[in-house]
């Protein structure tokens, strides 16, 4: 790792580290203290959060929840206990404990949530902490994109996923999961189960980076190695595979759900083991071989069995344990030689030993050999698709079996192949890692042998419940490192022998899908460019066509936009109805001839291009409306309207001294498409006119003025009374307008002889 | 009545649109104008037309004896024309200072905020 920072020293990473390691490691103990009761009956407890919503505080600790809990808390210690000494100088080391704790805080509370909504919740507190995470070298262009592009890609999933939570509670009538598991089957048989399954599962596979969401996952390796082990190895990438865990009982065992699962499950188990061959960075290895993992995993909740399942629940333990060390343990190497490529490094046992006894524990359980649990788990696996019936079997065992034999050859790149042989030569000379850093591989890898020597001991107390949490009731399950000669052996046994010959060659392997993947036209990676590049052209597009500058044309669009919307309502809506009954009969003469006079002056206007016939017109308007305002009982605002009405033309004559003529081509030339809009914002202010005029009247409120004007107010003039008291802060707050616009009138208009050219006003 | 005032005021609010849609902003200003006193005849005529009976009320009573025009959109109406009023004020001061500044009326040629991109 290019160290180009200046180190700020500090022992642990300072108060920021102790409390980063404290905090999870407390955790952790007390959640191995609740173990042996979860075992037996699963913890539910909650309050009200939002009760309007349904939205509850509720907390639901059972066999899934807790192996979720210990390998957020365990792996936690372990990966924070590393980074304090990782990045322990680094100068945004705080930031990013800050980052890491608000990720551990998140990532628990999605699998302790009874609730779907604070599921979600805490669901994008995990996304948005990783996005923070994987762009914490900020000042890498690199970085940023790949950031940007996890929070895109799992920010998507995870605005389908709410879609999907809100249709799913709607249906079940409640948002907690121990209630809509007792509905498995109502929603199963519900017509609205394809689209919630859809939403879930576009949550959970972006999330989980199956393919053709899984590009995100690689590109998340430019974080910081720590990062990569816990969230995009061990955690975070584990949240689908949670959530359709969680679900199983709801949503799954159905035909669609079988094969969804196991068809995008393998696929993506299987692309991501030969690409996985493929990388040269081992880390790349690693996030290649994390996919694998994933692929496999959802394969099996798919599968569904009982034997499927807590294959699914052994293999993402067995997964965890050896995945976190083999990034912490790359680190390690990272951090002494300056190198993570695997055709440089070579040699390292003599001088790195502890570290090659981790890798070599960790590799030894992802390629399946015994006595590490990755046998346990690989056998587990391998009797889940013997369990299947039909086409089913055969392609989960194909799955299986390919991935199982490209996981030892990934094994033997990332761990063999390093440490042993001849020295290569290497940016710094390779030196074994300080504690803080071993501590965490070597009790992984302890872990993974321990649980393979003494399986039954994860079997009853961790994988046991998580399955019966995930596929129901059933008996209790046992875990064998030795079972006998039968079929699943001798599969574990075709294993070995097809991946030490793809080891043997996978050098030439790696040549010829290089060569492949060169000429192969189909680049996820590229087509997210593409894809984003397209997004920013049409918003281009899109802004030229609405915002090209022109007043004109925004006015335009916002009075359409009127018309669209307003109109387009009340057609739809029918509120048309209520204006049948007015008629225009019993209409005074002098009640026409005011109308036509406001028409007459308004058309003036419109078609004048003098000034001063303008300003005329407006005139004849204003003093229309005052009329009607007295015609109709509201003296006091007749008088307003006429004094104002010879304000306006008083100041508009003034300033008309001073401004150019009207221009005859803008008045004359008559406006096809402007004049379809103006009739139209007319037509629906007309209709919307009409429809109020036409409805029943609330007189309420003017009741209350009536009633309160004189005995509260003291005034016989209610509209005044109005004014002054019922609404006074209303009317200060016009005074002020007024006063504001006054002074900002003065402010343009001060300078005004200094900076001008004169002579321009004819 | 109503239908008749509710044409008229369709008219208004038409002949204004088409005033603001013109680039010349002296002629978006009348628009304004209109319009206002367009708006202004909406909300006065959605509390209902009452012809003759101003709402006051009568020197010893308490309250109105029977009904009355209602003044609750007339205080509106009050307080809007004023505000109106100030708005076109200002309005006039901005276009005034514009064409002294600029030498311009018209809205697309006033392009310092958002200049004219350079045409591909």
């Amino acid at each position: 790792m290019a160290e180009d920072y200046t180190k700020v020293p500090r022992f642990m990473g300072g108060p920021a580290g102790w409390i980063s390691i404290v905090f999870p490691a407390v955790l952790f103990v007390y959640f191995m203290g609740l173990l042996p009761e979860v075992a037996e009956v699963p913890i539910l407890r909650g309050m009200d959060w939002v009760p309007s919503l349904g939205i509850r505080l509720s907390v639901l600790l059972d066999g899934l929840s807790m192996t979720f809990a210990l390998l957020i808390t365990g792996i936690g210690t372990a990966v924070t206990l590393y980074s304090s000494r990782y990045l322990g100088d680094h100068p945004h080391y705080p930031r990013f404990v800050c980052y890491l704790l608000a990720f551990m805080v998140g990532m628990l509370g999605l699998v302790l949530s009874d609730n779907l909504l604070s599921i979600f919740v805490f669901w994008e507190v995990t996304t948005i902490s990783s996005y923070l995470l994987i762009g914490f070298n900020a000042d890498k262009a690199v970085s940023r994109r790949s950031a940007l592009q996890a929070l895109l890609v799992t920010g998507a999933g995870g605005l389908t996923l709410l879609a999907g939570i809100i249709v799913l509670g709607n249906v079940a009538g409640t948002y907690e999961v121990s209630g809509i598991v007792a509905q498995g089957d109502l929603i199963r048989n519900h017509p609205m189960y394809l689209a919630i399954l859809l939403m879930f599962l576009a949550g959970a596979f972006t999330k989980s980076a199956q393919v053709p969401f899984h590009f995100w996952l690689p590109n998340a390796m430019a974080a910081p190695t720590p990062v990569s082990a816990y969230l995009h190895s061990a955690t975070m990438v584990k949240a689908g595979i949670f959530l359709m865990a969680r679900m199983n009982p709801v949503l799954g065992d159905t035909p669609v759900w079988f094969w969804v699962l196991t068809i995008f499950g393998g696929v993506t188990a299987v692309f991501a083991s030969v690409m996985a061959i493929r990388q040269t960075d081992i880390k790349q290895v690693l996030a290649y071989t994390t996919l694998m993992a994933l692929g496999t995993l959802t394969m099996l909740i798919g599968a569904g069995t009982h034997y499927a399942i807590s294959a699914a629940m052994l293999f993402l333990v067995v997964h965890s344990l050896y995945k976190a060390a083999l990034f912490l343990m790359i680190g390690i190497v990272d951090h002494s030689t300056g190198t993570r490529d695997a055709n440089t490094l070579s040699g390292l046992g003599r001088a790195m030993p502890l570290t090659a006894i981790a890798a070599a524990l960790a590799a030894l359980s992802m390629a399946g050999i015994p006595p590490l649990v990755g046998f346990v788990g690989k056998e587990y696996m391998y009797k889940a698709g013997l369990g299947l019936e039909g086409g089913a079997m055969y392609w989960v065992i194909a799955m299986t079996f390919a991935a199982s034999a490209l996981m030892f050859v990934a094994g033997g790149i990332v761990a063999w192949k390093p440490f042993t042989g001849k020295m290569g030569q290497t940016p710094h000379k390779a030196h074994e890692g300080p504690w803080q850093m071993l501590a965490g591989p070597l009790v992984l890898g302890a872990l993974s042998l321990t649980f393979g020597l003494l399986p039954d001991l994860l079997g009853e107390y961790i994988v046991g419940p998580a399955a019966r949490a995930v596929y129901g009731p059933h008996e209790d399950l046992h875990l064998h490192l030795w079972g006998g000669f039968n079929a699943a052996l001798y599969l574990s046994l075709a294993t070995f022998a097809a991946g030490w010959l793809l080891y043997l060659c996978h050098q030439k392997l790696r040549g010829f899908l290089a060569r492949f993947e060169a000429s192969n036209p189909v680049d996820f990676d590229a087509g997210w460019d593409r894809l984003l590049d397209g997004f920013k052209a049409f918003a281009a597009w899109q802004t030229a066509l609405i915002q090209n500058g022109s007043l004109q044309r925004y006015m335009a669009v916002i009075f359409a936009t009127f018309i669209v919307l307003v109109g387009g309502t009340y057609l739809f809506k029918g509120a048309f109805d209520g204006a049948i009954g007015l008629s225009a009969a019993e209409v005074h003469p002098v009640q026409w001839t005011v109308l036509a006079l406001i028409i007459v002056g308004a058309i003036l206007v419109t078609w004048t291009h003098s000034r001063m016939t303008a300003v005329a017109g407006m005139g004849v308007v204003g003093i229309g409306v005052s009329l009607i305002f007295i015609t109709f009982s509201a003296p006091d605002v007749a008088i307003t309207q006429l004094l104002v009405e010879v304000l306006v033309v008083v100041l508009v004559s003034l300033v008309m001294l001073r401004l150019p003529y009207l221009p005859r081509r803008s008045t004359k030339t008559f406006r096809a498409g402007h004049a379809v809009i103006a009739g139209g914002v007319g037509a629906v202010i007309t209709f919307l006119m009409l429809s109020v005029l036409g409805s029943d009247f609330d007189p309420r409120l003017t009741e209350f003025f009536e009633k309160s004007s004189y005995p509260d107010a003291h005034g016989r003039n209610i509209v005044n009374v109005i004014l002054v008291d019922f609404r006074a802060l209303d009317t200060f707050g016009e005074i002020t307008v007024v006063t504001m616009a006054a002074i900002a009138a003065y402010a343009l208009l001060r300078g005004i002889k200094k900076s001008t050219p004169d002579e321009k006003e004819t | 009545m109503e239908l008749l005032l509710a044409v008229t005021i369709g008219i208004l609010v038409a002949t204004s649109v088409y005033m603001m849609l013109d680039r010349n902003v002296l002629r978006f200003l009348f628009g304004l104008v209109l319009l206002s006193n367009a708006v202004n005849l909406v909300i006065f005529a959605a509390g209902r037309l009452t012809v003759g009976a101003p709402p006051l009320i009568a020197d010893g009573a308490y309250a109105p004896d029977g009904p009355i025009a209602n003044a609750l959109p007339q205080a509106l109406v009050l307080t809007a024309i004023v505000i109106g009023f100030g708005l076109l004020a200002f309005a006039l001061a901005l276009v005034y200072r514009t064409y002294m500044s600029l030498g311009t009326v018209n809205s697309d040629e006033m392009r310092i905020a958002e200049p004219e991109e350079a045409k591909k």
